[in-house]
């Protein structure tokens, strides 16, 4: 399984914290994986734009093109604003 | 590595004297104790809010935050001959002139633990997870990151500076 994060404004539009999803027999990559999120709905499409929204896979920051095999951590989130 | 960096997330105030004299303790040779502590702004300053109406809310990725600020020390300790970092982070609600982040880098010499402070925060900002809100009275909007923060940030990578 994997488990899914939404954080900030990301989890804001979603309406969704948290999840555990199996990964589509076809994905192996978090664009793949953004592509099956995004046929939920409209607000879902969010997740498509790579200048809204940052990725990590098991905490470390990835791309769209980072391989996933089906038990990662994956996160969605806006660019940071700490400090 | 361990003993020389501390990093703290919390929601807590911190003590700039207590930890000041924390980090004087954890370093073996200090001639230079850089201090910077970042503040909540005023942002309604002027456009009809009191700040008792102001508040910020911080948000972050419990554990990818923690080794976020690790690595951006380790990358400090690789470039400067430092001898102690301390980081503090506070996330939940905070009013202005709130206390929110605490940076300490102790070196032999000032320009080291000068420009690792200005390096820790520079990543800070846009290499670890935290997310701001700000809300005045009925209206809550999430902070932008700014470009400013992203130029602030590469011009650690450009050779010949810093």
């Amino acid at each position: 399984m994997l488990t899914i994060q939404y954080f900030a404004s990301v989890r804001e539009a979603l309406g969704k914290a948290s999840e555990q999803i199996h990964l589509p027999d076809h994905a192996s990559t978090v664009a793949d994986l953004t592509e099956h999120l995004a046929t939920r709905g409209d607000a879902w499409q969010l997740l498509l734009n790579s200048s809204q929204v940052l990725i990590a896979v098991n905490q470390s920051v990835a791309d769209r093109s980072t391989r996933l095999l089906g038990s990662e951590e994956v996160a969605f989130f806006p660019p940071m604003t700490g400090g | 590595m361990q003993q020389h960096t501390r990093i703290t997330v919390q929601t807590d105030d911190f003590d700039l004297a207590a930890e000041y004299d924390s980090a004087r303790q954890h370093s073996a040779n200090p001639g230079a104790i850089v201090c910077f502590s970042g503040l909540v702004r005023d942002i309604a300053h002027g456009g009809g809010q009191t700040p008792e109406q102001q508040t910020l809310t911080l948000e972050h990725y419990p554990g990818m935050t923690e080794q976020a600020l690790l690595r951006i020390a380790e990358q400090a300790l690789e470039r400067w001959p430092l001898q102690f970092i301390r980081v503090i982070h506070r996330v939940g609600t905070l009013a202005p002139a709130d206390q929110i982040v605490l940076v300490i880098t102790t070196s032999a010499h000032r320009s080291a633990a000068f420009e690792a402070a200005e390096f820790i925060m520079d990543y800070l900002k846009t290499s670890a997870p935290f997310w701001k809100k700000q809300i005045a009275g009925s209206h809550s909007e999430w902070v932008a990151s700014r470009e400013s923060d992203y130029r602030a940030t590469e011009r650690w990578t450009k050779s010949g500076q810093a």
